[in-house]
């Protein structure tokens, strides 16, 4: 078995298998915690609990004016590498054929334009991200492995996926042959290494963020709080 | 006990536990605690970091320690190793260590002098953590490890002997006569029914007796049917801010216990945030169903009462600036009911930079204030709240918690700055409308 048949086959199946049953693990552990029903009654006129969380969800997605001078910067810049991540994954050609091939699911590509303007995007702002890690007082107080392994193999897959993009998007798609079979096998694993890794550590708060906003937005909004 | 010579870093343990018996007391009550909602929070967090830019601790001094998020930290790993989803794998790999007796030393300072519990962090965080009730949390662990400022320790060993920190109820009848004497107001004590049963903050019961005859003049032009009851009068509950539950259960019983006895339909709180948080959002949980009464706060109720026509206020027409209390206004809500009520007393409301929401806190919140230790902390903090006031160029500076009232004068003093912190009730007693 060759290092690609490795991760197009059984590095990829059981990577996802973990990536899935873990996360299913982890978010039922935590639904599962006791909780207590709040028996105050609630301020006149507050809206319903979904009302509420759903409020919470929408408004956590932009900071207050009270706010944006200290974290504008921080913000852009994690919409920056969110939003170019997301473009990347869902919308490169290569990669929706690779999920076709998986799954038989297909939508239509981006431009290979927008890709690449895209994943620049994302790894200068994926550098600019460690740098305030690094650098900066409070991040560094804060920070444990977690967020450097998370780091890690977030950027892996980037940084491995741009050095194969070297073709247009149909030209790769064309070919039968796979001409870089060891750096596409390199990349492959480095995705792979971020789905086992993604249950375990914070970038699992792209399951939990809104479960997260939306239990306070249902204790504050029950209090008559203006979200 | 207090280990503090002098400056910080200090902490102060009560008991003889050895040292391994209060980490295991601290985490035991930490893996009790964590419900569903704290699990989310905790698990949630990406250490952004951006909790710190509004902390008002972080911000006046800079120091990186008091990132809000970082005053978790000891909780978190309790957390990771007792009930997270892969507890077991944690322990057995040793991937977060277990806190130390040394890690709660550390941490009291971070939990007891240097948090507010005023929640302003939830507002910037983007996975929206409340952080203020993990903190709380952190003291419920605190507090059973005996490791709490000996200041506060003091209150509460003091409420759990009088069930107040002000005066044992069996005082009050002389107290409240006294203060009637002196405002020349009726204050009913201990009467067998009444509709109202009125609370007090304890600083009301000693020399800001103003704020109680304040209430008892709005009442009794109210014409309403109230009395104030030896039995539970003190609203204040250091066992909500302390982390002592036991505590905080029996002070939140005797109020509303007290209440259902007398036949009363509502309890009105003071001009107390803490108070509010304790009684207003917590009492049911501890009653064990919904409250047979009513709670409000006083700012609420002095809202109501002005529209309904109950009383009536002769506008002082001139700019005033409002300092929103974290418990009453970011943690409970009423904030359109304290600007109602300034605008019935006529005032040109000059908003400060941060109101709301998004206001800072007096420094005091949380029993920092009473804690004396903090104190130079506190008045770095002042600052914040002395430049937006000043910036207003407000006439009046008005407040609706007593405990905010007492730290901005305290922090006003410390600094020389002549400016009088207003009591919103206190105003409207004195505009009352004949």
């Amino acid at each position: 078995m060759t290092l690609l048949e490795f991760a197009r086959g059984p590095g990829l199946y059981a990577s996802l298998a973990v990536f899935v049953v873990g996360t299913l693990w982890r978010l039922a552990a935590i639904l599962r915690r006791p909780a207590l029903p709040d028996l105050s009654p609630a301020r006149e006129g507050a809206p319903s609990k979904l009302a509420g969380a759903l409020h919470a969800n929408v408004r956590a997605m932009w900071p207050r004016p009270a706010f944006q001078h200290g974290t504008l910067a921080a913000t852009l810049n994690g919409y920056a590498f969110h939003v170019g991540l997301a473009l990347v994954v869902f919308g490169y050609a290569p990669h929706i054929a690779f999920v076709e091939r998986v799954t038989g699911l297909s939508w239509p590509a981006l431009p290979d334009a927008v890709m690449y303007l895209a994943a620049s995007v994302t790894i200068v702002a994926l550098l600019i991200a460690l740098m305030m890690r690094i650098f900066d007082p409070v991040r560094r107080g804060i920070s444990t492995a977690d967020d450097a392994i998370s780091w890690t193999l977030t950027f892996l897959p980037m940084f491995t996926g741009m050095a194969i993009a070297s073709e247009p998007s149909s030209v790769i798609l064309a070919r039968q042959d796979v001409v870089y079979a060891g750096p596409l096998a390199v990349h492959l694993i480095s995705l792979e290494l971020l789905l086992l890794w993604f249950p375990f550590g914070k970038l699992m708060h792209s399951v939990l963020f809104a479960l997260s906003r939306g239990a306070s937005g249902v204790r504050l909004s029950h209090r008559g709080v203006g979200l | 006990m207090s280990a503090a010579a002098g400056q910080a870093p200090a902490f102060d343990s009560q008991g003889t536990l050895p040292d391994a018996a209060r980490v295991d007391a601290a985490l035991g009550s930490f893996a009790r605690e964590f419900g569903v909602t704290a699990s989310l929070h905790l698990e949630s967090c990406v250490r952004c970091g951006l909790c710190a830019d509004a902390c008002h601790f972080h911000l006046a001094t800079g120091d990186p320690k008091y990132t809000p998020v970082r005053k978790l930290e000891p909780l978190r790993r309790a957390y990771l190793r007792e009930a997270s989803p892969f507890a077991p794998l944690v322990r057995a790999l040793g991937l977060a260590r277990a806190p130390t007796i040394d890690d709660l030393h550390e941490w009291q300072e971070l939990l007891y002098d240097s948090c507010n519990m005023c929640g302003r962090c939830t507002m910037v965080c983007p996975m929206g953590i409340d952080i203020a009730e993990l903190v709380r949390l952190g003291r419920h662990g605190m507090f059973k490890a005996g490791l709490v400022p000996e200041r506060l320790a003091l209150m509460d060993r003091t409420a759990r002997q009088w069930g107040s920190t002000a005066t044992p109820g069996e005082d009050l009848p002389d107290i409240l006569a006294e203060a009637a004497a002196e405002h020349g107001v009726e204050i009913p004590c201990d009467l067998p029914q009444a509709d109202i049963l009125v609370t007090a903050a304890p600083a009301e019961l000693g020399e800001h007796t103003k704020a109680l005859a304040a209430a008892a003049k709005v009442l009794n032009r109210a014409g309403l049917r109230w009395t104030m009851h030896r039995e539970g009068f003190d609203a204040s509950n250091v066992g909500f801010n302390n982390g002592d539950l036991e505590l905080q259960e029996r002070l939140t019983r005797s109020i509303i216990d007290t209440a259902v006895k007398i036949g009363a339909h509502t309890v009105l709180l003071p001009e107390c945030g803490h108070a509010y948080g304790a009684a207003r959002w917590e009492a049911a949980k501890w009653y064990g169903k919904a409250l047979p009464v009513r709670v409000m706060h006083m700012t609420e109720f002095l809202d109501e009462l002005i529209a309904q026509g109950r009383i009536r206020v002769n506008p002082i027409g001139e700019s005033a600036t409002f300092h929103d209390p974290c418990q009453i206004v970011r943690r409970g809500g009423l904030e359109a009911a304290a600007r109602r009520v300034l605008g019935a007393l006529g005032f040109e409301l000059l908003e400060l930079q941060d109101h709301g929401t998004t206001a800072f806190c007096c420094g005091g919140g949380g029993g920092v204030v009473s804690n004396q230790r903090a104190t130079p902390l506190r008045h770095k903090v002042f600052r914040i709240k002395q430049e937006q006031v000043e910036a207003t160029g407000a006439r009046h500076f008005v407040t609706s918690c007593g405990q905010c009232r007492i730290t901005l004068e305290q922090g006003a003093k410390h600094v020389g700055w002549n400016r009088e912190v207003e009591s919103l009730l206190e105003l409207v007693a004195d505009r009352m409308a004949d």
